[in-house]
């Protein structure tokens, strides 16, 4: 690929800053809008600006596909397993308010664990999609 | 604890499934599948143990109490249900360790397992749920965790067939969310409780009426109902051979469940008969039975010729529903249980003779039977049931449809039932000709028995159909029991 | 008159649900039938999102001195059909790739000629 010297400057300096706003918005979801959906697909827009720029092949060394996949399947894993964290402290399922001392720190702990796993999973899925799709035809 | 049950369906295999896609290469990711396959039949048959001794069982999610959360209510019907998809899934794992590794790259097989317990979760859970966007949400799960199964057939064609179905399986679910939506704009509440208790208040509004037919035709779609079946044979002739047996005997069953709960539990009684549904519904099913089973006979493959089958086995089910009266829908569900056993065993025996052969086309089968008696004793077996003769669960099936035809006077659907059997005596004799009585073709490879890996998931289905051939206790007193919860039949 | 700008939006979701329907069936080209496919579901997610607008509401979260809030439900479902969405356009573009890789075109009559002229 030919070295684009404005491309490769802005990007560097766009892509923590995409990244500093995907954490906002994971972490901010509970008072504002966003949330786990949002926030991973920022996030992964982050990589997938880096790939574009500094092409596939390093992109892949930063995350490998094998990573990727152990990732996406965390996620759902933290999602599913806050749920049945709640069931073993006697609630039902997803029931946060047992998680934290009182109901509202329960609240907020359990929303915040479940969004951190769609965001994980998310951001992981995208990711996953756009190198399978992108790395198609190099083989 | 025994409450939890009811999620446990779900969440369990839902955790497997990322779980089976991140294992190492080799047997542990089917490993894990049928433990947890097992896992949750065991927990369906205490859950259906349950529900019969104490009555419906409600579960809300998170603590939220409904119609404000999600709701799983489990009654005689859900719990029917769920037993006969996750006991489907329990006998197809064993089954599909063998042909899997035979008709699956090495590197998708963990991939393969992964889609095959979403699909489960996704079907399990629509029969869970007690909230009506909460089953749009599973039949999405288990739609697209089907259609990538679908996909990974040997054959080019899978993808083609895959796309299909995918194109009419999304706009199947999207008619159904626009239902959803619209039925939601009239009551405010998705809760499947909440909205029969409201419904009958904004009956006279014609966006309630929309929103019905929108929410038949999505379900229609996913059912394989004539004439909206098309995406239907091409799925299961290229499908790898222990995906059609999952899919055949299990997805098809669930969107009849949920036409089901729709048509006569969420709307109040009687209401069906204001609508052309029920004309409809008796049209399609005996349009279905005559047209798909011709067309059946005429199959050269013999995967697609069961199913169209199929097609043909969804009108009786229709049928059944279309009477619109407890016998109609107890014939209806005694069906889809009996169903399921039927085209389990044959499309498991049909997988055999793909293992050893690979192939499935009529002329390359020719005098199989003699190389592989187990197999085609299966496949016998599971024919007589498939026609109906006395002894089968498909025996009963029929009976109890023909009494509902009776019940109501319909001459033309007994006329049409019979008629029915007779030709897929036809199609059947067909197969079993080519197996038996045609000379070998290919004399050259010595063809052996399936091996027993194969056999047992086969003969365990096999043996059901002759049981509950004889003993209906279960099937039809759970059936008439399931029935008599639907509130809205029987003006 | 009222009867059309009164109910803009629902007219907005009928012309989108029947230009992605008419898309999805009439093009033989497999990704312009799922571009189809995609406008027929933005058309729904539009019918959901348009049903929770309350006049002179609010976006629902909480602010002292708003009384009137827009319904957040309808969000919050379509939010979850987004996904969906997202999903099946992805699987129905990979299986597009696929078929692509194997009969070399996306022409839906020209994968039909191939299939039966064997």
């Amino acid at each position: 690929m030919r070295p684009n010297l404005i491309l490769h400057v802005v990007a560097k300096f766009v892509i923590p800053l995409i990244i500093l706003f995907a954490l906002y918005v994971q972490f901010h979801g509970d008072f504002g809008p966003g949330g786990g959906f949002q926030a991973g697909v920022i996030f992964s827009a982050a990589f997938i600006l880096y790939s574009l720029v500094f092409g596939l092949d390093r992109a892949e060394k930063i995350i490998p596909a094998r990573w990727l996949r152990i990732l996406a399947a965390l996620g759902v894993v933290i999602y599913a397993g806050v749920g049945i964290e709640s069931m073993i402290l006697g609630g039902n399922y997803l029931d946060y308010s047992l998680l934290g001392s009182n109901q509202i720190a329960g609240q907020h702990l359990g929303i915040l664990l479940v969004e951190l796993g769609v965001g994980i999973t998310v951001a992981a899925a995208m990711l996953i999609l756009f190198f399978t799709f992108a790395g198609r035809g190099r083989s | 604890m025994g409450n939890q049950i009811s999620l446990l369906l779900v969440v369990i295999p839902l955790i497997a499934a990322p779980i089976a896609a991140v294992l190492p290469r080799g047997r542990l990711p089917w490993l894990l599948a049928c433990v947890v396959a097992s896992v949750c039949a065991i927990l369906a048959g205490v859950q259906l143990w349950n529900v019969l001794n104490e009555g419906t069982i409600s579960y809300e999610l998170g603590g939220w109490q409904p119609p404000w959360g999600i709701e799983y209510r489990i009654d005689a019907l859900n719990a029917f249900v769920a037993l006969i998809v996750a006991v489907i899934a329990a006998i197809t794992l064993p089954y599909a360790l063998l042909s899997a590794e035979q008709e699956i790259p090495e590197e998708k097989i963990p991939l393969f397992y992964s889609a095959l317990l979403l699909c489960l979760t996704g079907l399990l859970g629509i029969t869970q749920t007690g909230d009506i966007f909460n089953v749009f949400v599973f039949l999405e799960i288990s739609s697209l965790a089907s259609y990538a199964l679908i996909s990974l057939g040997k054959d080019r064609k899978a993808f083609t067939a895959a796309y299909q179905y995918l194109i009419m399986g999304t706009i199947g679910a999207t008619f159904y969310l626009i239902g959803v939506g619209l039925i939601y704009s009239e009551t405010g509440s998705l809760n499947m409780q909440d909205v029969a208790n409201i419904l009958p208040s904004v009956l006279h509004f014609r966006t309630v009426e929309t929103g019905f037919a929108f929410i038949m035709i999505g379900i229609a779609l996913k059912l394989a109902l004539f004439p909206l079946h098309l995406w239907l044979p091409n799925a299961y002739t290229y499908a790898p051979s222990a995906v059609t047996v999952f899919l055949a005997a299990t997805a098809t069953k669930v969107a009849v469940y949920v036409m089901l709960r729709i048509l006569f539990m969420l709307f109040p009684q009687g209401f069906a008969m204001t609508t052309p549904a029920e004309e409809l519904f008796i049209v399609s099913g005996i349009a279905g039975i005559i047209i798909a089973s011709v067309y059946a006979i005429y199959q050269s493959n013999i995967k697609r010729l069961l199913a169209y089958s199929s097609v043909a086995q969804v009108g009786y089910m229709v049928l059944g529903i279309g009477f619109a009266s407890v016998a109609g829908v107890t014939a209806s569900l005694i069906h889809l249980f009996n169903h399921a056993l039927m085209k389990g065993a044959l499309f498991m025996a049909i997988g055999a003779i793909i293992y050893r052969i690979g192939a499935c086309r009529m002329e390359q089968i020719h005098g199989l039977g003699k190389a592989m008696p187990w197999t085609f004793g299966a496949i016998v077996v599971g024919g007589l049931s498939l026609i109906g003769v006395p002894g089968t669960a498909g025996f009963v099936s029929k009976w109890y449809l023909v009494s509902a035809a009776i019940e109501q006077q319909a001459w033309i659907s007994v006329a049409v039932i019979l008629f029915g059997s007779l030709l897929a005596v036809v199609y059947v004799g067909k197969l079993i000709e080519a197996l038996y009585f045609k000379p070998v073709s290919d004399t050259g490879k010595a063809v052996r028995e399936a091996p027993m890996l194969l056999l047992v998931p086969m003969y365990s289905l096999v043996f059901a159909n002759l049981y509950f051939g004889l003993d209906t206790d279960l099937t039809v007193g759970v059936a008439q029991q399931a029935a008599a919860i639907l509130g809205g039949i029987g003006q | 008159m009222d009867f059309f700008i009164g109910h803009y939006n629902y007219w907005i979701v009928i012309i989108l649900m029947m230009v992605g329907l008419y898309t999805v069936i009439s093009r033989g080209n497999l990704i312009k039938k799922i571009i189809g496919l995609n406008i027929f579901q933005v058309s729904v997610f539009f019918l959901y999102i348009s049903l929770g607008a309350v006049e002179g509401g609010a976006a629902p979260i909480i602010a002292e001195g708003v009384k009137v809030y827009s319904n957040p439900l309808p969000h919050v479902l379509i939010l979850t059909a987004i996904v969906v969405g997202v999903a099946t356009t992805a699987l129905a573009l990979a299986l597009v790739v696929r078929i692509k890789e194997s009969y070399g075109t996306i022409e839906e009559d020209e994968i039909h000629n191939l299939d039966h002229s064997l």
